[in-house]
């Protein structure tokens, strides 16, 4: 893999990264590049760190070693009110929602009009029902947070993400808890805001059918390390064991379902100790 | 031994750890005072929260301590034919110590725990991190304008404790036992002093209730972001707020009263 000269057009360059938390090493010097306007997805296993490294990217944590740099600006570097000014341009989906809780849905989309434009209540109207229309959900819009169901909470959150027409949305995990028929409806929603809106997009996905259908380039990362990446066609043709794992789903293979632990039979046969 | 030197030195270095996020925290707190002076609906609204909605445990209680201090002060000032006093000691009591005191110590009750069970499920919930990424600053919008409420209704609700509890103790004293209503108003006016008990009495529920806030504040911000976290956080704003209100008491009231 050569990282040393990023490519002319990437919004995003993570450059030799490392990040642990305590003594678990998560990133071990990785490199990746987010072409502008283009999806990027980043595939691996549960717990590798995709949610760590979009919060990297986001600047909320610091990594030890190595930087991240978004539209020429070295994230971690920035004082905060220049971090703030670059993050008003990023939409970011939350694993979670994070919607806010004391809101209903047309608040929680309205909320980042309401901080960060002047526009009168009528516009902020018209966009919020535009950006729940989006998403299919403008009849749900008196409801509480606590009212919706998972999958919905992921949807409002998309729609709040994409209220300040960002240059670039991160989702993490857009696709989780989503019935097949909005799961078609959201790939092609993601799809088509980054081609209309020319957005670039970072996704985090375990759903490698609807990925695979989205995305233009591919990162799979396991254990701290990318483990292959490539355009859409070259993954679906890679012979790497890793990425043919992880496409076809098999549990035999270089990438572990386990977390790292001591030999099995050792550890159900070494009894007295609680742990 | 050597094991409980240490385990004492890292408790100790904990301790030390967390007294500096909490300056820390609190001075983030005060930088986003600016931002509350131009968006005062969000201070309304806290003080509507915080203050407001304690106003019925606050009224209660100094009803009910009020008419205790009649009961009690008038039997022991009545043997001393001294009943035309009660108005005095029942005002003095409460302007100076148990207004500032049980107000706030129901306020950390009432409003503190409320506060840092809110911030921490906020917290648990990624909600501060979602504002965060959507270039909002929690400090700004969310714990600077609970903390200005927090501070402001303090002396509100501790003059709110004192004025009902003198009406209470009026009740019991001249309505169920006969001390002449008049003395008991007149002797209050005429031996109150407005340096020494009034404004002290105001000063200290400013103190508890910027301790009080800030407590709540940073043990929610500080949680462990769980459900068990969240749940111990609140119980240490309560046990750490009722520890710091009783000890500035007493600081303050040595610092007030010691040279007469
Ligand atoms: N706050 C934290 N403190 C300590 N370790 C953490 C913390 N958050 C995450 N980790 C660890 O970091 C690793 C990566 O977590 P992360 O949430 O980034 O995984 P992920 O790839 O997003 O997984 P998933 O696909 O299940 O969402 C995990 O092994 C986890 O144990
Ligand atoms: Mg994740």
């Amino acid at each position: 893999m050569d990282n040393s000269a990023p490519p002319l057009n990437s919004l995003v360059s993570v450059r030799h990264l490392s990040f642990s938390r305590g003594d678990k090493k998560i990133f071990d010097d990785i490199s990746l590049d987010f072409e502008r306007g283009k999806i990027t997805a980043i595939m691996g296993p549960s717990g590798t760190g995709k949610t760590t490294l979009l919060k990297l990217i986001g600047g909320q944590l610091h990594p030890g070693q190595g930087s991240v740099t978004v539209d020429g600006q070295n994230v971690h570097l920035l004082r905060r009110a220049e971090l703030y000014n670059l993050r008003k341009r990023i939409g970011m989906l939350f694993q979670s929602g994070a919607l806010l809780t004391d809101m209903n849905v047309y608040d929680n989309v309205a909320f980042p009009l309401r901080e960060h434009t002047h526009l009168s209540e009528s516009m902020i109207r018209t966009l919020v029902l535009m950006k729940l229309q989006a998403v299919g959900l403008r009849g749900a819009r008196k409801l509480m947070p606590n009212e919706l169901s998972g999958g919905m909470a992921r949807r409002i959150a998309l729609a709040r993400a994409i209220a300040l027409d960002p240059m670039m949305i991160l989702y993490d995990e857009p696709f989780t808890g989503q019935d097949p028929i909005s799961m078609g409806a959201l790939a092609h929603l993601i799809k088509s805001l980054n081609n209309t809106l020319g957005l670039t997009s970072i996704i985090v996905s375990h759903d490698v059918h609807e990925t695979l259908l989205i995305a233009d380039y591919i990162y799979v990362i396991s254990e701290g390390k990318i483990v292959g990446h490539g355009t859409t066609a070259a993954i679906r043709q890679s012979a790497s064991p890793w990425i043919q794992q992880f496409m076809t789903g098999a549990a035999d293979g270089p990438v572990p379902f386990h977390y790292p632990a001591k030999d099995y039979i050792d550890d159900l046969l070494s009894s007295g100790k609680r742990y | 031994m050597i094991d409980n030197l240490q385990n004492l030195g890292a408790q100790t270095r904990a301790s030390f750890n967390k007294l500096g996020r909490g300056t820390f925290f609190l001075l983030q707190t005060l930088s986003g005072t600016l931002s509350v002076l131009l968006r005062p609906r969000l201070l309304v609204n806290q003080l509507y929260s915080v203050g407001v909605l304690s106003f019925l445990i606050i009224t209660i209680s100094g009803l009910f301590v009020g008419m205790v201090l009649g009961l009690q002060g008038y039997y022991t000032l009545s043997r001393f034919g001294a009943e035309e006093t009660l108005g005095v000691m029942v005002a003095a009591s409460l302007v100076r110590e148990l207004g500032p005191v049980v107000s706030a110590l129901l306020f950390a009750g009432r409003a503190g725990s409320a506060l840092t069970a809110e911030i921490g499920l906020m917290k648990a919930t990624e909600q501060l991190s979602g504002m965060e990424m959507m270039a909002v600053d929690p400090m700004k919008r969310i714990i600077a304008p609970r903390f200005w409420a927090g501070c402001i209704s303090m002396p509100l609700l501790a003059a709110l404790f004192s004025a009902v509890g003198i009406i209470g103790g009026q009740l019991v004293g001249s309505g169920l036992l006969g001390v002449d209503e008049g003395a008991y108003w007149s002797q209050m006016q005429a031996k109150l002093d407005f340096q020494d008990d009034i404004v002290n009495g105001i000063l200290k529920s400013i103190v508890f209730g910027f301790i009080t806030s800030w407590i709540a504040l940073f043990e929610g911000y500080d949680a462990i972001p769980t459900s068990e976290g969240v749940s111990r956080a609140t119980t240490r704003t309560v046990v750490n707020s009722a520890f710091s209100i009783l000890g500035l008491d007493f600081i303050l009231t040595a610092l007030m009263f010691g040279d007469h």
